[in-house]
């Protein structure tokens, strides 16, 4: 009894090795959990026969995965960080994918008043004066570096009140929404996890439109000179997909509530 | 090397706790064929005697040599057992307890099983074969720690008051097996504070009393008139205390 | 508390409707945390009893070292192995980053120590009472260890036990080490995890309940085999 016990658990050890043909791609959280990767991946791995693995992790980290080889390819949304990267020499064939856009949620009542609000600065002011809470990603991630850039533009460091009106998580987009709903205060998030967001309870849309809110994403390839491993010619299938006219129509054919939230490069 | 690894010489054996001496000076030969019985009161250092002679405590001083002198101590190990005053029963039935004895003397497991068989029958334990050894009642655990000393044929026996916690039909079975293992050939050293007990047993007495060897004489010439005062009066049926501030 | 009620409605819904998705994360946790637990109960087990009987200069240390282990963090797991099988790292290039097999390593390293641990002390608890005699039967050291293992089989087996349920039950190393991709490296905690992070929070809950519920149903057949297998305690 006691050897079939055994042999059974020497069965679970083996992997199910299946030779497929696969890359690993490291992207963000926020892309991951909008489900555009569930959208398009499949029909990538249709018209090519790869599959794409995705480690969703903040783009700070996703970035440094491509730097020490762990993964392929990198697709992140952080123009100055993605080409510090290029430059230096960890990632090469960097292309402009896609866009979407970020937006201020906050408590329905908005008792800063942002309601119907365009401008992120002016918007980013009123929250600072009514010194109500504000919840950022605080995780270096690539929401995070624009929202770093917005409160500089309305000439507000607000580092100032952190743990007071600003609290920073540390953790993602959802773990930060989840934080302001909890708390009924206001955040930056890009429009695709908002839509995907289950726990929205409380919180609304209070200013969008802004053209400085567009949120352009790249993708590179990690420098296959530098980590002989990186599997270039698949990667390279990869992203010569997302560019052309079938990936960008996949891109675009991406809805959420019928609505479009990623907006291929032109 | 098959050589017997008796007699065993003890000479200024001496057992130091602290400024303690628990045993002081021992100095005394066993011989093959006789039955030893070390009598003495509580406290009066027989366990520990057993012991360092068994090989689980060392000296502090004196030595302690078997046969010739060049006997390595795998081979004494091999030829030596003991059976503790509680007996130490394994998680494990009564017939796998004496099995494991074989198993740690290298025996293969197909000869094992007969053996185990003629050892639970010579003590009475056929019925209790495959209860778990922990239950058995404490005159039967004893015999079972018998029948696992005994499986292994050892040259010497030593056993440490065996019968201390038995009740007289107990004591009376292992007693009984003592003699069969007495007659099979092994030597006896036992160790008891109970004269009836010695008075059936031995054919040599050691009385150790206070740590000290006082008395070693044959049985006979002990119980008919021992030489030691101490022994006079223990024999006699006076109680002697173990007194700690004189140790 | 309509959370709770909605969330137990979901456990309920995925289970019955034995939705694919779910029994393949299911499938993968057991079959991490049960090869973690079986490499860390070979290791483990006999190293523990091996500390009992052995004395060497420096046991007391060891012993505290591998008591402290018990509680290390499984995020630092995680990135320690990480560091270590990333590419950039001493183990890269056997390339194991981000597969079943590397998360089966970071629980192995994470539970070893609690197994050791309770095994040590298990088996200490027994060679105080046994040593005497086993010295007297001349029983050598890895005999020695053997009977101690048998003899303690009842506590070591819940020492197993706690093991799996550290393994089974922490996000931290398999996330960073596994990468939770999606049919992939993606197990049960991890997905809870991901589910949370996306304000799906019935759904979250759902699977933590049915995630409890598998551990209550291996402590359960754990439970019933032992008592089967235990000799009659004949009722003397």
């Amino acid at each position: 009894m006691r050897k079939f016990f055994f042999l059974g658990l020497c069965f679970l050890a083996f992997p199910a090795t299946a030779e497929d043909r696969f890359i690993t791609l490291a992207s963000t959280t926020s892309t991951e959990n909008s489900g555009l990767f569930a959208h398009i991946l499949p029909r990538f791995t249709e018209q090519s026969g790869v599959s794409v693995r995705v480690i969703a992790v903040g783009t700070g980290a996703a970035l440094r995965l491509g730097a020490r080889g762990d993964v392929d390819a990198v697709l992140v949304h952080a123009r100055p960080a993605e080409l510090d990267f290029v430059a230096a020499g960890h990632g090469v064939a960097r292309r402009e994918v896609m866009h979407n856009d970020f937006i201020v949620i906050g408590p329905i009542s908005d008792p800063a008043g942002l309601r119907g609000g365009r401008d992120i600065a002016i918007a980013l002011r009123k929250i600072e004066a009514a010194r109500l809470g504000f919840i950022s990603r605080g995780d270096d991630s690539g929401t995070h570096k624009a929202e770093r850039r917005y409160w500089k533009s309305a000439d507000i460091d607000p580092g100032q009140g952190s743990g007071k009106w600003y609290l920073e998580t540390g953790a993602g987009m959802g773990a930060t929404l989840n934080v302001a709903a909890a708390k009924s205060a206001y955040a930056l998030t890009d429009r695709a996890t908002w839509l995907a967001f289950g726990n929205r309870s409380g919180l609304a849309i209070l200013a969008e439109g802004d053209p400085r809110l567009r949120n352009p994403y790249g993708v590179i390839m990690v420098n296959p000179t530098k980590h002989r491993h990186v599997k270039h010619d698949l990667a390279r299938k990869f992203i010569d997909w997302l560019v052309s006219r079938t990936g960008k129509s996949a891109i675009a054919s991406f809805r959420i509530d019928g609505r479009r939230v990623f907006f291929p490069a032109p | 090397m098959t050589g017997s690894i008796l007699p065993l010489r003890v000479d200024g054996l001496t057992l130091l706790a602290g400024n303690r001496r628990l045993l002081d000076n021992l100095t005394f030969e066993l011989a093959a064929g006789k039955r030893s019985v070390i009598l003495g009161p509580n406290g009066a250092g027989k366990s520990l005697m057993l012991r360092l002679c068994h090989g689980l405590i060392t000296p502090s001083a004196g030595s302690i040599v078997w046969g010739g002198g060049d006997i390595p101590a795998a081979h004494l190990v091999q030829c030596q057992a003991m059976v503790f005053q509680k007996p130490v029963m394994l998680r494990r039935s009564t017939a796998a307890n004496i099995s494991h004895a074989l198993a740690c003397r290298g025996v293969k497991r197909r000869e094992r099983a007969s053996r185990v068989d003629e050892a639970l029958s010579r003590t009475g334990l056929e019925t209790l074969a495959r209860v778990p050894a922990r239950v058995l009642s404490a005159g039967e655990q004893q015999r079972l720690a018998l029948a696992r000393a005994w499986i292994i044929r050892p040259e010497v026996l030593f056993l440490d008051e065996p019968t201390a916690s038995l009740d007289p039909a107990a004591s009376r079975d292992v007693e009984d097996i003592i003699h069969a293992i007495h007659d099979a050939g092994t030597k006896i050293v036992l160790t008891t504070q109970d004269l009836g007990q010695a008075r059936r047993i031995a054919d040599e007495i050691l009385f150790l009393h206070r740590g000290r060897l006082v008395e070693h004489a044959p049985a006979e010439e002990f119980f008919n008139g021992p030489t030691a005062p101490e022994a006079h009066t223990f024999l006699s049926g006076e109680l002697i205390a173990l007194d700690q501030n004189h140790a | 508390m309509t959370d709770l009620w909605q969330a137990l409605s979901v456990a309920l819904s995925l289970v019955a409707g034995l939705d694919r998705e779910l029994m393949e994360i299911v499938g993968l946790s057991l079959r991490v945390s049960l090869t973690a637990v079986a490499a860390a109960a070979l290791i483990g087990l006999p190293l523990g009893a091996a500390l009992t009987v052995t004395r060497f200069p420096g046991r007391g240390f060891c012993i505290v070292a591998l008591n402290s282990l018990m509680g290390l963090p499984p995020v630092v797991v995680g990135l320690i192995v990480y560091l270590m099988l990333s590419r950039a790292g001493p183990l890269g290039v056997f390339g194991l980053l981000f597969t079943p097999t590397a998360m089966i390593i970071a629980q192995t390293v994470l539970i070893t120590p609690i197994i050791a641990s309770l095994s040590r002390q298990i088996s200490d608890d027994l060679w105080t009472e046994y040593r005497e005699q086993l010295r007297s039967l001349g029983v050598e050291r890895r005999r020695a260890i053997a009977t101690l293992l048998w003899d303690g089989r009842a506590g070591l087996l819940t020492a197993v036990l706690a093991g799996f349920g550290r393994a089974s039950a922490e996000v931290g190393a398999v996330m960073i080490v596994g990468g939770n991709i999606d049919h992939v490296t993606r197990v049960m905690t991890t997905t809870i995890a991901m589910e949370t992070g996306k304000g799906n929070l019935a759904l979250a809950l759902g699977l933590g309940i049915v995630l409890i519920a598998i551990s209550l149903i291996i402590n359960g057949l754990t439970f019933g085999l032992g008592a089967a297998t235990r000799p009659e305690r004949a009722a003397l």
